[in-house]
């Protein structure tokens, strides 16, 4: 398994237990009353869940199983490929902070912060499209 | 990779690039305090990234990698495969243009399509110990 998908995977279980976690948190607020700002998390968890876990689990993979899109560089551009893994994580704690914080006291700097967030998983995940593309191809 | 698995996992890119596109319209627009008509696209978001991307993804590379040694009969054509990758991305489609009942009645016959397909493919290859 190459570097970068072990990369992708343990940070992956990483987000699944900080999504659970949160999870955990925000199920309690049913029995004893939560801070304003961790009770409006309920969007950044989903999103550790599908974008931090899931779907990041999935692009680890993929970088690693998914034919060869060349002998002499079987993965494809390395450089897009690790920008595509920081951007992605990079993104994901822009909104997992700045989510709640603008639902909770909206300002220039949280809305700055979802506005980064918002072209970072973008560029993640297109970029993550475009570099994978070459390597789906038939027999 | 048979041809039907290049068209599902392709397709399951765009829908990919497509859902990520929309969530950050709809995060940026957070950002920018534009909440009012952000709601409206959480339908076609969700659907994209999680029918279009992720069990589209699956049925493709499941398609790809199951077993297919010794298999004979209607498993072995991929005519199921296209049959499921032409359901499932007009339910998609439906569903993204707000016909939600239509969409995903073509996405359940796009799962019948690829349960049918796969399904005496999911045994032991004679390949594996396990």
């Amino acid at each position: 398994m190459p570097p970068l998908s072990r990369w992708y995977v343990k940070t992956a279980l990483i987000y699944l237990v900080l999504a659970l976690l949160l999870g955990v948190l925000l199920a309690g607020g049913a029995l004893a009353r939560l801070p304003p700002v961790l009770a409006l998390a309920g969007p950044a968890q989903i999103h550790l869940f599908v974008v931090g876990w899931l779907t990041q689990l999935i692009f680890g993979i993929a970088y690693w199983m998914f034919p060869k899109a060349s002998a002499e560089h079987p993965r494809g551009n390395d450089l897009t490929a690790i920008l595509t893994y920081v951007l992605l994580n990079a993104g994901l704690l822009a909104r997992a902070v700045g989510e709640p914080w603008q639902a909770f006291h909206p300002g220039v700097l949280p809305g700055a912060l979802l506005l980064a967030s918002a072209a970072m998983q973008w560029a993640a995940g297109v970029g993550f499209a475009a570099a994978t593309w070459p390597r789906v191809r038939g027999r | 990779m048979p041809r039907a698995s290049v068209w599902l996992i392709r397709s399951a890119l765009v829908c990919l690039a497509l859902g990520f596109t929309l969530g950050a319209l709809m995060l940026g627009g957070k950002g920018l305090g534009w909440t009012a008509e952000l709601p409206r696209a959480i339908p076609a978001h969700v659907e994209l990234v999680v029918t279009g991307w992720m069990i589209q993804l699956a049925m493709g590379v499941a398609l790809w990698i199951l077993p297919r040694f010794g298999v004979r009969g209607p498993a072995r054509r991929e005519a199921w495969g296209w049959l499921a990758w032409g359901l499932l991305n007009s339910g998609i489609a439906m569903v993204v243009l707000g016909q939600a009942f239509a969409g995903r009645l073509c996405e359940l016959a796009a799962i019948l399509a690829f349960a049918g397909g796969v399904w005496s493919r999911v045994r032991a290859s004679g390949l594996s110990a396990m």
